[in-house]
């Protein structure tokens, strides 16, 4: 290696090596096996101790149409999506000539030998690979070559970037696990790649990874993958859901770990059900059954699924029936990019239902925060006696983020007002008079509420319905008791405003420029943050972790003169949300929207912030 | 003979309670409904069976039957949910909580029309819960729109026709796997009773299409779900009794005419068969049944079909006995060297 290393970096003399700040952009068809190669890449750049993240772009369909995926490497460890391509791999003829016209001056570019390409550019490094030959040579088993191929721009990739063959390896082993035969199989693939690129080719690229140590320790996961551990952890008993993308993953990783997991130590049996419903619709009453009789309910889905499940929500607020949903957001109905990112439902979710109605949103900013918001969610449905949302999105849910390992939770889970036994109900009844459903005895606006079938006592009892009740869970259609519940269900959401999450403020800058962004838009935001700063802009930040809103979004207005809030849909929802709520400061928010489907990325958000501050 | 009469204490059943304390709020349901009727029905099967009330969740979606389980059972729990999606709500409702008895209301517009797909799913799991469809083929709380069991050809006061064939929520259920499926006449006290205490006994989804007229908007001379036309065409297929599991079965029987069915619980459904021999546990003489009645224009009644040993959802799930709803922290917070070994897997 070292040798290779040597050789490697004297042709490069002349020119400045870009180390450990590219991107490597992998074009493909989907159903070709190329995930596991490009997770092997991924894998081996972490181990290397490099910050890594990893986007797979990918099409509504199983096999056969162009896929993307997307490995940046930053030493700064910034892991947004980044426009500039440094380093591409051509997989698909389909998009090769697209693939090659968008890719920036001076990248290297890996593609087929035999599809003569090298002349249609003059200011890329073309890398021409017999793959097809190559695979023919390596791989004896025809039914495999289709899937082989990919791993020898692996070992293509790793001559010419300098990855470290020792963890390509480890990388292998892992993805394979205790299959040897693929193992053997793919290594193989790998290895030839890597010895015919170190036989001939030339590196003319200035790109190249070195071995650092900024990820020891840390893991790699998706951010659906990381609700769903928060989920098992936060002790969810029912999930009801339908399949959708970009959210079935996150139901499938629930199952998997509740499986492994959250098997009753005493008796062995499963401490949860699991009901793959027969839509959303479904999915959504399961989980008001289940969280009015007790459970901690959930269910998870994504933007069509929120329409559907609207009349329930609805009456879930109006009922006050504890609920998590999680909302992995996506591109619009039907057909409309479903496997595109977008914070699309954010003014739909506020307010769903008909009626009046508004609910209690979270929004991760990560895959920490998927984790902890998703255990937070419950606690806080249960507190709230209401549906509560888990606002992630397709970007954040569905792509390889690295992270610290995710802390035990220390607090114990809040069950919220629950009178669970006769004991209960009778101190209840001293203190109270009697136990009403809907009446207001602390202050706070939250009721007390039994659960069905757990006291004997007809005192415990009462009938649930809609938005026609009384304090006593009596039907009423009188003015002033259906008002005096509104009423407090308002009172209700202005406790919730100091229950939920605060924001994150990064303040003291100086700087009477703020930004507010929320959600997978932090990541790009503190990029971009960094690169005004370096142009000699300073920002304060602002990172929405929950609506409503809690004082400290005014405050962080007050002390400001310009506010751009980042949105990545076209409508400007949350700048939108916050000139309704806040509309003595509004004419201070400007609005930054990003809706192309890709993953907002930091020249956007710097391109306008430096726009806004011109005029 | 002048002094006041003691008022005579209620008889309580072996719970200790008096029938009346299986009773709800008065009914606002037109004068004579035959929904009023098998609410009785359903209270005094409760009474009879002993049935703990505080154990009962009382589930319905929307429309006149809907409201009705706020007429029974005031000890026990309600959620009038939205039309046509209480068997989404029953069946979370169970899964939190499996000691619940489940018991749901619904009408022909709230299953059989907006409902058609979570009632089909819920057969299909086959929820542990009474499903009372209070059948009059009519819309009444909108004011008298034809449902989607109204008969073919049968007319609306208004002269409107009915000309799309009727659902049979009977054989529909059959053929998803139900467990229990029974088709009766609010009219017919007895037989809707013994069917109701044969549903409490069962465990898994048990059906009862009950032909209930709605008064004011369906029961003219040229209604096939009028009182009238019921009471003449309605055939018994069995003669029912039940003896529940803690009464001793003490009178003979002729096996000649008579048949014991044991449900899960030990109780027995005693067929008296009355023209044909029928046998209730078998599926295609069931859909014959069905289908011929059909065909003659029959309304036959009775218990169609029953499969009383067949797993019910909680039961396929292998769900703790202890409800999930009840469960502690520490058996549903996996420890810290799992989480360890979860994050351990990322690396």
């Amino acid at each position: 290696m070292s040798t290779v290393l040597e050789e490697k970096t004297l042709e490069h003399a002349g020119g400045a090596s870009v180390v450990n700040d590219f991107s490597i952009h992998v074009a493909t068809a989907n159903g070709s096996g190329s995930m596991s190669s490009n997770n092997v890449l991924m894998r081996a750049i972490f181990q290397m101790g490099i910050p890594v993240s990893g986007k797979n772009l990918f099409p509504s369909n199983i096999q056969g149409l162009p896929t993307w995926f997307t490995i940046r490497a930053s030493r700064e460890g910034f892991i947004a999506r980044r426009r500039k391509i440094g380093f591409l791999i051509c997989m698909n003829p389909e998009t090769v000539h697209e693939d090659i016209r968008t890719v920036h001056p001076g990248a290297a570019v890996i593609c087929e030998e035999s599809l003569n390409l090298t002349s249609s550019r003059s200011d890329v490094h073309f890398y021409p690979v017999p793959f097809q030959k190559l695979v023919l040579e390596l791989v004896h088993d025809g039914k495999l070559r289709r899937l082989a191929v990919n791993m020898i721009y692996v070992g293509v990739a790793a001559w010419l970037l300098d990855i470290d063959m020792e963890e390509i390896r480890k990388a292998v082993v892992r993805q394979f696990k205790s299959k040897e035969k693929a193992v053997e199989i793919n290594w193989n693939a790998i290895r030839g790649g890597y010895d015919w690129a170190q036989k001939n080719l030339t590196k003319k690229d200035p790109y190249r990874l070195e071995r650092m140590n900024a990820t020891a320790g840390k893991i790699i996961i998706d951010g659906n993958a990381a609700a769903a551990i928060g989920c098992v952890m936060g002790g969810m008993t029912v999930l009801a859901w339908y399949p959708i993308t970009p959210s079935s993953s996150l139901a499938e990783s629930v199952m998997d770990y509740a499986h492994r997991f959250r098997m009753d130590p005493v008796t062995g049996k499963p401490t949860f059900a699991i009901v793959q419903a027969e839509d959303e619709l479904a999915a959504a009453g399961m989980v008001m059954g289940a969280g009015w009789a007790g459970a901690r309910a959930m269910t998870t889905t994504s933007g069509p699924g929120i329409s559907l499940m609207s009349e329930f929500v609805g009456l879930g607020y109006y009922a006050e029936v504890p609920a998590v949903i999680i909302d992995v957001q996506r591109v619009g109905p039907s057909t409309g990019l479903p496997t595109r990112t977008m914070q699309g439902d954010i003014l739909s979710t506020y307010f769903l239902s008909h009626g009046d109605a508004k609910h209690i949103l979270l929004i991760p900013g990560s895959v920490e925060e998927c984790y902890s918001l998703a255990m937070e969610a419950f606690d806080l449905a249960e507190r709230l006696q209401t549906p509560v949302f888990l606002m992630t999105d397709l970007d954040l849910g569905m792509n390889n983020w690295m992270a610290d390992p995710f802390p035990y939770p220390e607090k114990p889970a809040d069950r919220g007002k629950v009178i669970r036994t006769e004991e209960e109900l009778k101190d209840h009844i001293r203190k109270f008079r009697e136990f009403a459903r809907y009446r207001d005895v602390d202050g706070d606006a939250i009721p007390y509420r039994t659960l069905p079938g757990l006291i004997d006592n007809p005192a415990a009892t009462y009938f649930t319905r809609g938005s026609g009740h009384s304090e006593r869970a009596t039907y009423t259609e009188r003015p002033e008791e259906y008002k005096a519940n509104m009423d407090r269900l308002a009172r209700k959401f202005e406790t919730a405003r100091r229950f939920v999450p605060k924001p994150v403020v990064s303040n003291g800058s100086g700087s009477r420029v703020g930004v507010i962004a929320y959600g997978s838009s932090d990541f790009p935001v503190e990029e971009a943050r960094v690169l005004l700063a370096r142009k000699g802009l300073q920002t304060d930040y602002l990172r929405l972790r929950a609506l409503p809103a809690s004082d400290d979004v005014p405050a962080f207005l007050a002390s400001h003169d310009r506010v751009y809030v980042v949105d990545q849909n076209r409508d400007g929802q949350m700048y939108d949300v916050l000139r309704l709520e806040l509309p003595a400061d509004a004419l201070k928010l400007r609005s930054i929207r990003h809706y192309d489907g890709f993953p907002l990325d930091a020249e956007t958000v710097v391109e306008g912030i430096e726009v806004g501050e011109k005029n | 003979m002048s002094s006041v009469a003691e008022p005579k204490a209620l008889p309580t059943n072996r719970v200790g309670l008096t029938v009346k304390e299986y009773g709800g709020l008065k009914s606002t349901l037109c004068v004579g409904c035959g929904h009023d009727v098998i609410t009785r029905q359903i209270t005094q099967a409760f009474y009879d069976m002993g049935v703990e009330p505080y154990r009962v969740a009382k589930m319905s979606g929307i429309g006149c039957s809907s409201k009705t389980t706020a007429y029974f059972a005031d000890r026990g729990h309600g959620f009038n949910a939205v039309h046509g999606r209480m068997p989404a709500v029953a069946t979370g409702a169970v899964l939190a909580n499996s000691t619940l008895l489940a018991i749901g209301v619904s009408g022909d517009g709230d299953t059989a029309s907006i409902g058609a797909g979570q009632f089909v799913h819920l057969l299909r799991r086959n929820v542990p819960m009474i499903y009372i469809v209070e059948n009059n083929g009519v819309y009444g709380l909108t004011k008298g729109q034809f449902s989607a069991t109204a008969d073919l050809g049968s007319k609306l006061k208004t002269g409107v026709v009915n000309d799309l064939p009727a659902i049979d929520l009977c054989a529909l259920a059959i053929e998803l796997g139900c467990a229990y499926v029974a088709r009766s006449f609010s009219g017919d006290m007895k037989q809707l009773l013994a069917l109701l205490k044969g549903a409490i006994a069962h465990r898994g989804t048990a059906l009862l299409d009950v032909i209930s007229p709605c008064v004011t908007f369906n029961n003219h001379e040229d209604s096939t779900k009028s009182y009238k036309w019921a009471k003449d065409h309605e055939m018994p297929i069995q003669e029912i009794d039940f003896i529940p599991y803690f009464d001793e079965i003490t009178v003979d029987y002729d096996p000649g005419t008579t048949r014991d069915i044991a449900l899960h619980d030990g109780s027995h459904i005693r067929l008296k068969k009355l023209k044909e021999d029928y046998d209730p546990t078998n599926k295609h003489a069931a859909f014959n049944l069905l289908h011929e009645a059909r065909e003659k224009n029959e309304f036959l009644t009775g218990l169609v079909y029953v499969e009383p040993q067949k797993k019910d959802f909680v039961a396929l799930l292998g769900l703790t006995d202890e409800p999930l709803a009840t469960l502690p922290l520490d058996r549903v917070r996996p420890g810290r060297e799992a989480l360890a070994r979860m994050m351990e897997e990322l690396r």
